[in-house]
């Protein structure tokens, strides 16, 4: 076996550059380029590229020092690549909707449930389509082997593009049920109507089911025909089920903890597995005694090249057996990265180097030309279940369960680490503890297999909390360099936004600026890095929102006029100009109270619009920034789930508070120094500030996913807060005072 | 060496033996597959795996099984009394006080322990209380709520 932490070696494609999806590795990039319409964003992730079977040299020529996936997730790509990211979806009604002879509905979608709320909105979809109450329709969600391949639950997309392809799989469904009804009934077909699973003419008692339309075998070969891309959807003026507040499907089975989540799953003979990790990154296995651990009763312990791990038949034996073997490793060790030096580091090596401001012409035009660096730390997303996976092998079949955003390309994780073709491999993946963009990989569910096959047994395997602060994805640090021009009437001219390392959602401005260019460059980063909520969105908000505060400063203007004297976009407007209102903006601007100040700030990302007021009270003593009062407006387009729409904003609010003042991840020579909740300090009650939330319902506009977008604007609005009260500029996350 | 505990779990009394340091939690988890409690951290700072032992709020993930001798353990899968939720996990439900709800279990028995001890706290005294317990979907307004609502409806003692 042959395990390496890949680290990407490629640069990152430009943002806003034409739909690809890459396989990069190092030295050759795989770009498979579908050159319609614009990805929206990039998902990223380093994958473990574990491989157990293979000489180690074919390891290496196959996959390189480093591998990057970035996947797109534009529609028409997915469409075209299913199977890798972007997801092929179903392409027949049966494959998305199941009916019964007994009347059941079973709808099945790719995607998985963290708590975003993914369940109850997807029930809701096909409940609609299919003229049927929500408590009907029966969601099985990411089995690869029952459902199609609806791609990553990322990206804010299950809002946007699953949403529509569960209604019109439904529809395709409710269609045929109309069709049958009108052929069973001798009933022109335009006459019938679908009203609670049952099809007839209005006002006769003569009524066929979706029962009926199931039982009969001619009839129910309708449901194997394509799903015809042109059927109509139900208009949201006439919408039942859909844009009404509902709850989680499961949610009794959540209050009672009768929910299985991964890391509680149970299979017949089970036993608990532990991995031997490196003490640090970069750390390389020379030698480990086994013999310890293997003379502890029912214990096997297992060793294929660098990786090592134990089974037993607890999980507190496992640990007992893991810490016999640990002593006896030796490891070879190689000079790493500290935080201290993490800055520097990234910009001395920005590949291809910082680039240069292409509009350095204008800038020595402009009255004022302002430039400033920001900072933005590693933080990890710590879902509060750690990564857990059960392995169990079967005649050669492999089945996992795991809590990943990713369950197709868990598969082929797996089917690639173990050398067996896709169809061997089944993923499952129950409702599970939290993802935040940082479980698109499937790394757990490997090593859980390795065990389960070293012991020929079904292995659970449950990371550690300090293993899931170490040893899982990071949300990338950053190093922002922003430069503009102001002219005399203190309007902007030029604009130049550079991004290194951390990639390129939402750094596009939306402000009305005559010579604008934003960036990103790739560096080598010192740790394992990939998505996060809104990805890059938070750090590039950040710095240009606070960076636009600055601006007015240095115009004489009002953070909020200023904004609103550059900004165009129809719908970011009225959402920055509704949160000023409902805030009190104008009023609270002109108080002054000692070490109190307000601030303000806007973005949109994804298809959404975001605006957020803050007051913060600054101890100057104990340098703490408390958040008191914040008012926040979304627009979203068409709301599906206020209740949970609502659970989204002001959860994304609240956990946006960690890396805007505390959440960094701090190390040393490689070594994580802050791995635990006692020293890496997340959100908790004492945490909440007063807020407004206020949901703008667009009901014109398609729905955009809100699970990211809520969170790019409190960070910004809390640092031109605490400079309005201290007169201190924050340019760095998480904000500390002076 | 292994020992052997007795105690009584949501209402019935029962035997394991084993290392009389492993943890509650795992106890629970794996020897009477009662998986309603999680592991969220190991060290007592997050509360996912909160247990009441005595009617008192423990962290199961740093308590070895051998305190709970001959002690009373309620955990989540015993609130409930039969089809009928208790007030906190009725209070949750209608709330919908929970995202992903790997928290909720521990948050459910935390407030339980609350109200037992206070029966009617105020807003700062759920806070206070429940500072300790961790959410990362950040459902914490919520939760302020749904506790508020189970004080309610929980007739004081």
């Amino acid at each position: 076996m042959k395990t390496k932490l890949l680290k990407p070696r490629i640069s990152s494609p430009a943002p806003n550059s034409s739909a690809s999806l890459r396989l990069a590795t190092s030295g050759q990039a795989f770009s498979l380029s579908a050159p319609t319409q614009p990805p929206e964003y990039q998902e990223e992730m380093e994958p473990v590229g574990y491989d157990f079977g293979l000489k180690r040299r074919s390891f290496v020529q196959l996959l390189g020092a480093g591998l990057l996936l970035a996947v797109s997730a534009a529609p028409a790509l997915a469409q075209r690549r299913g199977g890798r990211g972007g997801g092929g979806g179903a392409r027949n009604i049966a494959a998305r909707v199941h009916v019964g002879k007994d009347g059941t509905i079973t709808v099945m979608v790719g995607k998985v449930e963290a708590g975003q709320g993914a369940r109850a909105e997807l029930s809701e979809a096909a409940a609609e389509e299919l003229r049927v109450p929500a408590s009907r329709v029966q969601l099985v969600m990411a089995d690869t082997s029952l459902v199609p391949d609806d791609g990553f639950t990322a990206g804010s997309g299950s809002t946007p593009r699953t949403v529509p392809a569960v209604r019109h799989g439904a529809a395709a469904a409710r269609e045929a049920l109309i069709t049958f009804a009108a052929q069973r009934l001798s009933v022109d077909r335009r006459l019938i109507q679908v009203e609670d699973g049952k099809a007839g003419s209005a006002g006769s008692q003569a009524k066929v089911s979706y029962a009926d339309l199931a039982a009969d075998a001619d009839a129910a070969k309708a449901l194997d025909q394509a799903i015809p891309s042109d059927i109509a959807l139900t208009s949201v003026a006439q919408w039942k089920v859909l844009g009404k507040p509902t709850q989680r499907p499961n949610a009794r089975d959540i209050v009672t903890g009768a929910h299985q989540y991964p890391s509680d799953i149970s299979r017949p003979g089970m036993l608990y597995g532990k991995v031997l990790r490196p003490p640090s990154y970069g750390a390389k296995l020379a030698t480990v005694d086994l013999a310890p651990a293997q003379a502890m009763k029912n214990v096997v312990a297992v060793r294929d090249d660098e990786f090592v791990g134990v089974v037993a038949p607890t999980a507190f034996l496992a640990e007992k057996a893991l810490d016999a073997i640990t002593p006896t490793a030796r490891w070879d060790f190689t000079p790493q990265p500290s935080s201290k030096d993490l800055f520097d580091s990234l910009r001395r090596h920005a590949q291809g180097g910082v680039p240069a401001n292409p509009f350095v012409d204008v800038l020595a035009q402009a009255k004022q030309a302002l430039r400033q660096i920001y900072q933005i730390a590693y933080a990890q997303h710590a879902p509060l279940e750690p990564r857990a996976a059960v392995a169990e092998w079967a005649e050669g079949k492999l089945t996992v369960w795991i809590g990943s955003q990713n369950p197709f390309g868990c598969r082929s994780e797996l089917a690639r680490a173990f050398h067996l073709g896709e169809a061997q491999v089944r993923v499952v993946v129950p409702d599970f503890g939290a993802g935040f963009g940082g479980k698109h990989t499937g790394e757990a569910g490997v090593e859980a297999a390795r065990l389960a096959k070293a012991a020929g047994r079904p292995v659970s395997l449950r990371w550690t909390r300090k293993e899931e602060f170490t040893w899982a994805y990071f949300r990338p640090a950053a190093v922002i360099q922003i430069e503009a021009g102001l002219d005399d009437k203190g309007s902007l001219t030029c604009w130049h936004f550079v991004n290194v390392n951390a990639g390129g959602a939402g750094i596009e401005t939306p402000y009305r600026i005559a010579k604008h260019r934003s960036e990103s460059v790739r560096s080598e980063a010192p740790l394992r890095q990939g998505s996060y909520r809104c990805l890059a969105a938070t750090g590039n908000n950040f710095a240009r929102e606070s960076f636009m505060d600055e601006l007015a400063v240095a115009a004489g203007a009002d953070p909020l006029a200023f904004r609103l004297a550059h900004l165009d976009n129809t719908r970011l407007r009225p959402v920055l100009e509704t949160a000023a209102q409902r805030f009190g903006w104008q009023e609270s601007i002109k108080k002054k109270k000692p070490n109190v100040g307000v601030g303000l700030a806007c973005g949109t990302e994804k298809g959404s619009y975001v605006a957020a007021c803050a007051e913060v009270e600054v101890d100057l003593t104990s340098k703490r920034i408390a958040v008191r009062r914040v008012c926040q407006v979304f627009d979203c387009g068409t709301i599906l789930n206020r209740s949970n729409l609502l659970s989204q904003v002001q959860g994304a609010i609240i956990m946006g508070l960690g890396p805007a003042l505390r959440e960094e991840i701090s190390f040393e020579n490689g070594e994580i120094l802050n791995a635990s909740f006692r020293r890496y300090q997340v959100p908790r009650f004492a945490d909440v500030p007063e807020l407004d939330i206020h949901l703008l319902d667009s009901p014109d506009h398609a729905s955009a996913g809100a699970g990211e977008t809520p969170i790019i604007a409190i960070a910004p609005a809390i640092g031109n807060a605490v400079f309005q009260a201290t007169g201190q500029r924050l340019r760095w996350m998480p904000m500390r005072v002076g | 060496m292994d020992s052997t505990i007795t105690f009584t779990v949501n209402g019935k009394s029962r035997t394991v033996t084993t290392d009389p340091q492993r943890p509650l939690l795992d106890v629970l988890r794996e020897e009477l597959k009662l998986t309603g409690a999680k592991y969220g951290c190991g060290e007592g700072q997050c509360r996912a795996c909160t247990v009441l032992v005595n009617g008192k709020s423990v962290a199961a993930c740093i308590t070895p099984v051998a305190d709970a001798d001959k002690q009373e353990v309620l955990t989540i899968e015993g609130l409930a009394k039969g089809d009928r939720l208790h007030p906190v996990q009725e209070a949750f439900l209608v709330e919908g006080a929970f995202q992903c709800g790997y928290c909720t279990s521990g948050m459910i028995m935390g407030a339980v322990a609350l109200l037992r001890e206070n029966p009617s706290p105020s807003e700062d005294d759920i806070k206070t209380t429940m500072q300790r317990h961790l959410c990362r979907c950040c459902e914490y307004p919520t939760l302020v709520k749904a506790i508020r609502r189970a004080t309610a409806a929980t007739p004081t003692r």
